[in-house]
C-alpha cells in the first residue's frame, strides 16, 4: 500500500514553504560559501534535499553523517528511489549546521547514531525527493503545456508519450525551482523499489583506495598550525602548572597554552613537533579527588548495589520476588561486564579558527549541531557567528555524537591564536585515557524452574553505571535511566524481552563510579544480551532442556524474535551434530528496533578458542541496502567480538590503565570468522541495523564455550579466563 | 637536509632525523593517505612500501631510510587505482570508514609481492592491521580475489 503523505503538515520538515517560489542559486547566508564549490551559480535547488545541475547531475544533500556504516548510500537510495532520476548520475554532499539552523533545520536532525541514520528520517528523505520529481514533472508541463497527469518521470527524464516528448531533469531544474510544491505525494511502496532495497555499491568507496579521501587529521588550510594536546590523565583532576620556557625554544613550537582547566596544549608547525615538545614538557597535576578509585573499589561499589534494597524498575510482571522464594530449584549468576574504549582507528581532531567576530570549525562529526553549539559556547560567540564543516569520519561508534571536548579543545586553543587555523588532534595515548567509556554494570540474575523445567520466575537485579546520567540527564525519568534497561523492556518498539515470563523483575541499582561514560556502538544492549542469553543457557542447563528447545517454549508470543533465533538455527545446523571437537551456542535480542540472533561454532584446544563460524540473523523491518546491511552485520562481530575476546579498560589510582593497542588488545584478521548474514525483512516497521547485532555476538560465543569446556565464563573479557 | 625518494621522485626536505617517516610523509611531502592510528606499530594504518617490503613508518626514523631506498605510498601504488589489489576492493567494496584501508592496501599488496597465492594461514599472519569497523572478511576476500587476478570465485 502507498503513502500517502499530507505536505502542509510536515512542511517544517521537508521545508518547501522555505523555498517555494524562488530559484535558490546556492546559499546566500552570511559567513557561509556556497555548499556548491562547483556549479553554485548554475546548479538548481529544487528543494532542500536534491539539487540539480544543468549536466544532469543530481546532488543529494545528507544531514546524517557518514562514518563507515553506508547510510550516506542509504539515503541517496532513497531520495534518488522518489525522485526517479538516474543514479549513475547521484553525488552528495553535507548541508551545514548553520545552514540547517538558518533554515528552521529544514533537514531536520544531524544527529547520527543510535541506528536512527535511516529509520527516523527514511521518510522526509523520500518526501523531499518525491515532491522534487513532481515539481520536475510540472515544469515539463508548463512547458509543453500538457496536463502534468501525462507526464511521467524516469531515468532523470520526464516524458510526454501522447506527443511523444522528453527532456531530462538538467534542462527542467531551474524552472522547477520555481514551481509550487505539491500539496501531497504518494510515497512508493517498497516492493515497488528498484533503487532503493537494492545492493547497491557504496558511493564513497573510490576515494578511499588511494588516499584521496580527506579525514579530518588530513585537513590543509593557509598558514594552518598544528596542536598537540595532554589533559589531566586522572578523571577529576586538571593543570596545576606547566613549565611553557622549558619547550618554548623547541623546533617549531610557536606557543603552549593551558586548554580550560584540564589540559596543556603545544602550538606549532607540525603536529609532530608540537608532540615532540609537549611530551617534553613539564606539568604538574592537581590529581584531584579519585586517586584511590580502583577497578577494585568500582568492582565493590557494584556488588553491593547488586543486593540492595531499593532500585529503580524497568520491567515488571507478576510477583518474580514471592515465586523465586517459594521453590528451591532455583538458579543464580552474577555477570559483569567492564569498560571499553571505543577506540575510532582516526583519533579525536578538530580544526579551529577563530576571530573575535567569528569561528569556524572543521571536524569529523556524529552530530554536527552539537559540534555547532560545543564551538559557540568555547568561542564565546553567538552560534549565528559560528560555522562547522563536517568531514569524514574515520569511525564514530558513539565517540564522535554527544560528547565534543576536541571541539571544546580545538577553540579554545584557536582562541588564543587569533587569525590562525589550528588542528588538534589526539594522540592514541590522548584517546585512550579520555574515552567516553562504555560503562560498567554487573548483573545477578536468579531463575526459577517448575516440575516441568519451565522457567516461572525471573530477576535481573543490574547494578552499575548510567550513561544518560552523566550525558544526558534530561533523559532520566524520575530518577531512572530508561535506557539501562534496553532489550529487557515489556513494551515499545525499540527493544523488548523476547521472553514470557510470568513473574518477571528487571530492575537498576544505580552505581556512578567517577569514570566518564559514553554511548559505545550497540549501547546497553552489549550487556544487557550477554546477561540473558547467557543466562537461558544457564536455565536451559539447569532444567536439562536443549538451550534452543528451552527458548522455543518462553516466545511463543514473540514471533519476530522467534523467527531470526529459528532462522539461524536452522542454518548453523543446530538439529544436526556439529564436526568433531566442534560446538555450538545461540543468542538472540531486540534492540534499536531490530531482531536479531547469533550462532556460533567453536572448539576449544588446549585452553586455545577458535571460532570457526557464525551465523546472524537481523530482521530491521525495510531494508535499504542489503550489501551495506550486511557489511554492518559482519563488522558488528568485530567490535562485540573485540570486547568479547580483549576489551576492558581498568581503572587504577584514578586513571585507565591502557593507553595503546599494544595493551587495549582488538580483534583482527587471525581472530575473525566467517560470518554468514541472513536478512530477514518482515516490513510494516523500520529498524536500525548498525549496532543490534554486536549484542548477541559474545553471548553466542560465551554459550558455545560452555558446550565446548563446561566452563561458564560470566566476566569479560575471555583474556582473563584460563579456558584448558 | 635529508633526501628522500617518495612515489619515483626525489625529495629534499629539512627534517629533525629523528622524525619518524610517517610525519614526513603527511606533513613535509604533504601525502596524507598514510595514515596515523597507533605509533607504536601496532595498528599497521601507516604501512607504506621501502623497496617493496610493506612496513610500518610511524616508528622509522626518516634518518634510517637511504636517499635511494623507494618510498611508496598509497597514492603512489598506481596513477589511477588500476593495481590489481585496489581493483579488487573496489570490485568488492571492501571499505567502511575508510581509515585503516590505505593501511590495509599497501600491507596487502606487500604480501601479494612476496607470496603470490597466500593461503588463509599466510594471510592471517601477515595481514595484522586493526579495521575497527569490521572489513577482514572482505579484506581476506580481496586479496584472494587479487591474487588470482580479479578471477577469483568471492569469498564472504
Amino acid at each position: 500500500m502507498n503513502a500517502i503523505i499530507s505536505i502542509s503538515r510536515r512542511s517544517f520538515i521537508v521545508g518547501v514553504a522555505s523555498t517555494a517560489g524562488g530559484l535558490s542559486l546556492g546559499f546566500n547566508l552570511p559567513f557561509i560559501k556556497p555548499a556548491l564549490a562547483e556549479g553554485a551559480e548554475t546548479a538548481a535547488e529544487i528543494n532542500a534535499w536534491v539539487v540539480i545541475r544543468p549536466d544532469d547531475t543530481v546532488v543529494i544533500r545528507i544531514a546524517r553523517s557518514e562514518m563507515g556504516q553506508g547510510t550516506l548510500t542509504g539515503l541517496a537510495q532513497l531520495v534518488a528511489e522518489e525522485l526517479n532520476c538516474d543514479w549513475s548520475k547521484v553525488t552528495t554532499e553535507y548541508p551545514s549546521p548553520a545552514q540547517n539552523l538558518a533554515r528552521d533545520r529544514v533537514w531536520g536532525n544531524f544527529s547520527t547514531g543510535g541506528s536512527r541514520g535511516i529509520r527516523e528520517s527514511h521518510e522526509y528523505v523520500r518526501i523531499g525527493g518525491a515532491v522534487a520529481r513532481e515539481m520536475l514533472i510540472a515544469a515539463a508541463a508548463a512547458e509543453w503545456g500538457v496536463p502534468a497527469s501525462e507526464c511521467t518521470a524516469r531515468m532523470g527524464m520526464v516524458t510526454h508519450p501522447a506527443s511523444d516528448r522528453a527532456t531530462f531533469y538538467g534542462q527542467l531544474a531551474a524552472a522547477a525551482a520555481r514551481m509550487t510544491p505539491p500539496a501531497n505525494v504518494t510515497l512508493k511502496d517498497p516492493k515497488d523499489w528498484t533503487i532503493a532495497g537494492k545492493p547497491l555499491p557504496r558511493l564513497d568507496t573510490a576515494d578511499k583506495l588511494n588516499g584521496s579521501q580527506v579525514y579530518g587529521v588530513d585537513l590543509k588550510l593557509p598558514n594552518m598550525l598544528n596542536a598537540a594536546i595532554r589533559a589531566c590523565p586522572y578523571f577529576g583532576g586538571k593543570v596545576e602548572s606547566f613549565d611553557a620556557a622549558a619547550v618554548a625554544g623547541m623546533p617549531g613550537v610557536r606557543t603552549v597554552v593551558q586548554v580550560d582547566e584540564t589540559a596543556v596544549a603545544v602550538v606549532a608547525d607540525t603536529w609532530w613537533r608540537a608532540k615532540t615538545a609537549l611530551d617534553a614538557l613539564p606539568v604538574v597535576w592537581d590529581e584531584g579527588p579519585n586517586r584511590q578509585v580502583t577497578s577494585a573499589t568500582i568492582a565493590a561499589m557494584l556488588e553491593e548495589g547488586l543486593g540492595a534494597n531499593d532500585a529503580f524498575v524497568g520491567a515488571e510482571q507478576g510477583d518474580a520476588g514471592a515465586a523465586l522464594s517459594a521453590t528451591d530449584r532455583t538458579v543464580t549468576a552474577t555477570y559483569a561486564f567492564p569498560y571499553q574504549n571505543h577506540a575510532t582507528m582516526e583519533p579525536m581532531n578538530a580544526t579551529a579558527l577563530y576571530t573575535p567576530e567569528r569561528c569556524e570549525v572543521w571536524v569529523p562529526t556524529q552530530n554536527g549541531e552539537a559540534s555547532l553549539a560545543a564551538a559557540a559556547e568555547a568561542a564565546g560567540l553567538p552560534v549565528q557567528q559560528c560555522e562547522v564543516h563536517k568531514i569524514h569520519l574515520g569511525g564514530g561508534f558513539g565517540r564522535r555524537g554527544n560528547f565534543q571536548d576536541y571541539v571544546r579543545q580545538a577553540v579554545s586553543i584557536a582562541r588564543q591564536v587569533p587569525g590562525a587555523p589550528v588542528k588538534l588532534m589526539w594522540s592514541r595515548e590522548e584517546d585512550m585515557l579520555h574515552g567516553a567509556y562504555h560503562p560498567t554494570t554487573r548483573c545477578r540474575l536468579r531463575g526459577a524452574l517448575d516440575a516441568d523445567s519451565n522457567l516461572t520466575a525471573l530477576h535481573m537485579r543490574i547494578s552499575g553505571q548510567s550513561i544518560l546520567a552523566s550525558v544526558r540527564p534530561e533523559g532520566m525519568q524520575n530518577g531512572m535511566d530508561p535506557v539501562v534497561f534496553q532489550g529487557l523492556v515489556l513494551n515499545g518498539t525499540e527493544g523488548t524481552l523476547g521472553y514470557t515470563v510470568d513473574n518477571l523483575l528487571v530492575d537498576h541499582a544505580m552505581r556512578n563510579p567517577p569514570i566518564p561514560p559514553g554511548f559505545w556502538r550497540g549501547v546497553n544492549l552489549n550487556q544487557n544480551a550477554l546477561y540473558v542469553e547467557c543466562f537461558m543457557d544457564e536455565l536451559a542447563h539447569a532444567a536439562g532442556v536443549d538451550p534452543l528447545a528451552f527458548r522455543r517454549k518462553l516466545m511463543a508470543n514473540h514471533p519476530k524474535h522467534l523467527a531470526v533465533l529459528d532462522a539461524v538455527a536452522e542454518r548453523i545446523g543446530w538439529d544436526t551434530p556439529p564436526a568433531d571437537g566442534v560446538h555450538r551456542g545461540l543468542a538472540q535480542i531486540m534492540g534499536f528496533g531490530s531482531y536479531v540472533a547469533a550462532a556460533a561454532e567453536v572448539s576449544v584446544t588446549d585452553g586455545q578458542l577458535r571460532i570457526h563460524r557464525i551465523v546472524a540473523a537481523t530482521d530491521p523491518g525495510h531494508v535499504v541496502n542489503p550489501a551495506q546491511v550486511e557489511r554492518q552485520v559482519e563488522g558488528s562481530f568485530v567490535y562485540g567480538l573485540s570486547a568479547c575476546i580483549y576489551g576492558e579498560c581498568t581503572v587504577n589510582g584514578g586513571r585507565m590503565e591502557q593507553e595503546n593497542f599494544d595493551s587495549y588488545e582488538v580483534v583482527r584478521m587471525a581472530d575473525m570468522p566467517a560470518v554468514e548474514t541472513i536478512i530477514l525483512p518482515s516490513g510494516g516497521f523500520w529498524g536500525g541495523v548498525g549496532e543490534p547485532t554486536i549484542a548477541v555476538a559474545a553471548p553466542a560465543v560465551l554459550n558455545a564455550i560452555f558446550a565446548a569446556t563446561g566452563k561458564r565464563i560470566r566476566t569479560l573479557p575471555l583474556k582473563n579466563h584460563d579456558l584448558a | 637536509m635529508a633526501r628522500l625518494t617518495i612515489n619515483g621522485a626525489p625529495r629534499d626536505i629539512e627534517v629533525d632525523p629523528d622524525t619518524p617517516l610517517l610525519w614526513v610523509i603527511r606533513e613535509q611531502i604533504g601525502l596524507t593517505g598514510t595514515k596515523y592510528g597507533c605509533g607504536v606499530a601496532a595498528c599497521g594504518a601507516c604501512t607504506v612500501h621501502i623497496d617493496g617490503v610493506a612496513t610500518r613508518s610511524c616508528v622509522l626514523p626518516v634518518s634510517a631510510v637511504e636517499p635511494d631506498q623507494q618510498i611508496t605510498t598509497i597514492e603512489g601504488l598506481s596513477p589511477d587505482s588500476s593495481h590489481p589489489v585496489q581493483q579488487a576492493w573496489l570490485a568488492l567494496d571492501v571499505p567502511q570508514c575508510g581509515y585503516c584501508q590505505a593501511g590495509m592496501i599497501m600491507a596487502a599488496a606487500g604480501l601479494l609481492m612476496q607470496n603470490p597465492n597466500p593461503t588463509d594461514e599466510d594471510i592471517n599472519a601477515e595481514i595484522t592491521n586493526i579495521c575497527r569497523c569490521g572489513t577482514y572478511n572482505r579484506v581476506r576476500a580481496a586479496i584472494k580475489l587479487a591474487a588470482n587476478g580479479g578471477e577469483a570465485a568471492q569469498r564472504g
